[in-house]
């Protein structure tokens, strides 16, 4: 009797047991899913864009011969469209998070601003698009010109670095605002002498995450009319040296959209090639900021 | 210069420097406020432009029409401007990425949360960032020159443009927002919780199910959420897999155009500025951040009740 009663149990165990083995088996299968097609698609983007990959690709101008046709173009607007895009995220994002979480007062103000940015990461990039044609294209007049990409996605990265500008203050301790004060200092010179050298890898960390993301945008860029014809880098005189700001342009994942919408195949090995310029770019930021955080991490223990 | 006159000075100049300083830390303040301050005017001016665009766009077209009507032909002859057809897409193209990173992105998120060694841990996340981290318009051309064709092999009669393929890679794109969500929540349920199960005589697989899983219920239901907010507000993936014509139907296996793939058809071509055309993209963009606007809202709230609790 309590012979078959002990061995129910231990039969009901068992298949519990057995269960638990294969959700695990079942997930890592799940996981392994995922890694299949992060290298389905790498293997993808470097096997059809291969033949492409040399350094003609990066020193020629788009053309409608595929094989003549290259992304200088498109990675030389990549790079000054993100030099816009840092001079303004950067700034307006940190001392947005500075004000929010050292000077913002509980009150309905602060609040305002604390859920307009939670809701302002939700909204759909192509819509920061929308916002860039109404407003710096047509109200401000700047047209579709390398200015109007770099605010457009400074204000798609900025809920980003406000973020992470935050957390990374919100790490410090609070003696260490104290002792400032002790000693008499003011509570900017307390922000600019101790808080920022302390939380700086964790900024670092959230521009780069931020920049990394504005680099793979297209849709935004798109909406606002970017050319995707190309064939002339922007005019750089020392008479005028923030004349490129107005000059019209491409960039890497604009450059990609064109070609992989083409019937050509010729056009598409060109798309993987971009793809694969562009993957390994974002890899290598993300990949940076990750280092940047873990070494941050290792120094500073409160 | 008597002691007492030296003394004065000192103060004096104490207390002007004292003023100087005061000036400066309330300058320094307002900028930083200022600075806080663009993220609600961004805000603001992203309201009114659809607004205004969207208003002119109204005078012409009945809103009734609008958002009843089964045909989007903006650009024809003979103009008709029925949300419907961009509706069905986005409704397609979500429910199928959803369909694929919910399941997903949960059991990973369990696996994570309440299986996972630290080891494990540590190198499927990064493996999640990756992911998270490919820009959209390549995930596009995966889904039409990798994805497609493999699909065409299992439905040979399924066109090079489709609502299918982009709609899977899609949620594979979101998979790591879910599951990184969801994770969150669940590691936040205390391990009281767990060890009263264990002590029942639960294993892992029940915990989880039946103890975990109910007690991070908001923050899994904000991951979906926010998942699905993601999801039809994506544009680069469907503009570039599912074709750009705009077509009423629900069956997966045809192509048609989302919101999003609309508004970027339209830029791609030149837009005369204050033409019906130029304002559809505002009315269309109205639409898809009144969507996202209410999902992000309920996502928000769900999240943050999670924390709240324990």
């Amino acid at each position: 009797m309590t012979q078959t009663i002990l061995e129910d149990i231990r039969a009901g165990i068992a298949r519990r047991k057995l269960m638990d083995g294969i959700f695990a088996i079942g997930s890592l299968l799940t996981v392994l899913v995922a890694l299949i097609v992060l290298l389905s698609l790498f293997l993808q983007l470097f096997v059809q864009g291969a033949p492409r990959l040399d350094w003609q690709f990066f020193t020629s101008f788009p053309s409608r011969d595929p094989e003549q046709a290259g992304i200088l173009a498109a990675w030389v607007g990549s790079a000054l469209v993100m030099l816009v895009t840092a001079f303004v995220a950067v700034p307006v994002g940190i001392a947005a998070g500075i004000y929010l979480e050292e000077y913002a007062r509980k009150d309905w103000l602060s609040d305002l601003i604390e859920i307009n940015v939670t809701n302002l990461a939700g909204v759909p990039s192509i819509i920061y698009g929308l916002l860039a044609l109404g407003f710096f294209s047509r109200t401000l007049n700047l047209g579709e010109s390398i200015l109007t990409a770099g605010c457009t996605l400074a204000l798609l990265i900025l809920p980003v670095v406000i973020v992470t500008t935050r957390e990374s203050l919100r790490a410090i301790p609070r003696g260490l605002r104290e002792a400032a004060y002790a000693v008499g200092a003011s509570r900017w010179q307390m922000i600019w002498d101790h808080l920022l050298p302390y939380s700086m890898g964790g900024i670092l960390t959230g521009i780069i995450i931020g920049l990394s993301r504005a680099v793979g945008e297209t849709a935004p860029l798109i909406t606002i009319g970017a050319l995707t014809f190309i064939a002339f880098l922007p005019d750089f005189s020392l008479a005028q040296p923030l004349e490129w700001l107005k000059a019209p342009f491409t960039v890497l994942p604009i450059q990609m959209f064109n070609w992989v919408s083409r019937p050509e195949t010729d056009f598409q090995v060109n798309a993987a090639a971009a793809g694969a310029v562009l993957v390994v770019l974002t890899l290598l930021m993300n990949g940076l900021a990750i280092y940047l955080r873990y070494r941050y991490r290792q120094g500073l223990k409160w | 210069m008597t002691d007492s006159s030296l003394r004065l000075s000192q103060s004096t100049r104490a207390y002007e420097g004292n003023w100087r300083r005061t000036l400066r830390e309330r300058a320094i303040a307002i900028v930083l406020f200022l600075a806080a301050f663009v993220s609600v005017a961004t805000t603001v001016e992203i309201i009114l432009i659809l607004l205004r665009e969207s208003w002119l766009f109204f005078q012409e077209v009945p809103l009734l029409d609008f958002l009843t009507g089964t045909e989007w032909t903006p650009l024809f002859e003979d103009s008709k401007y029925g949300i419907l057809p961009l509706f069905s897409g986005t409704l397609v193209t979500t429910v199928i990425a959803l369909a694929v990173a919910i399941p997903m992105g949960t059991i990973i998120a369990i696996y994570l949360s309440e299986f996972a060694t630290d080891r494990i841990r540590e190198s499927v996340k990064p493996l999640l960032e990756m992911i998270a981290g490919i820009p959209t318009v390549v995930f596009g051309y995966f889904a039409l020159l990798f994805v497609t064709p493999l699909l065409q092999r299992l439905l040979p009669d399924m066109p090079g443009f489709n609502m299918l393929s982009p709609g899977i890679v899609m949620g594979i794109a979101i998979l790591p927002l879910i599951s990184s969500i969801s994770e969150d929540a669940m590691r936040a349920v205390p391990n009281d919780l767990r060890e009263g199960a264990y002590a029942m005589g639960s294993t892992r697989f029940q915990t989880a199910l039946r103890v975990v899983l109910p007690a991070a219920i908001s923050g899994i239901s904000a991951a979906y959420i926010l998942g699905i907010s993601r999801a039809v507000g994506e544009t680069m993936i469907v503009a570039v897999a599912a074709g750009l014509q705009p077509n009423f139907t629900f069956n997966p296996t045809e192509s048609a155009a989302t919101i999003t793939a609309y508004i970027v058809q339209v830029s791609l071509g030149d837009l005369p500025h204050g033409s019906l055309e130029y304002q559809t993209i505002f009315a269309a963009g109205l639409v898809l951040v009144l969507m996202t606007l209410v999902l992000n809202i309920v996502g928000h709230i769900l999240r943050k009740r999670y924390r709240e609790v324990y």
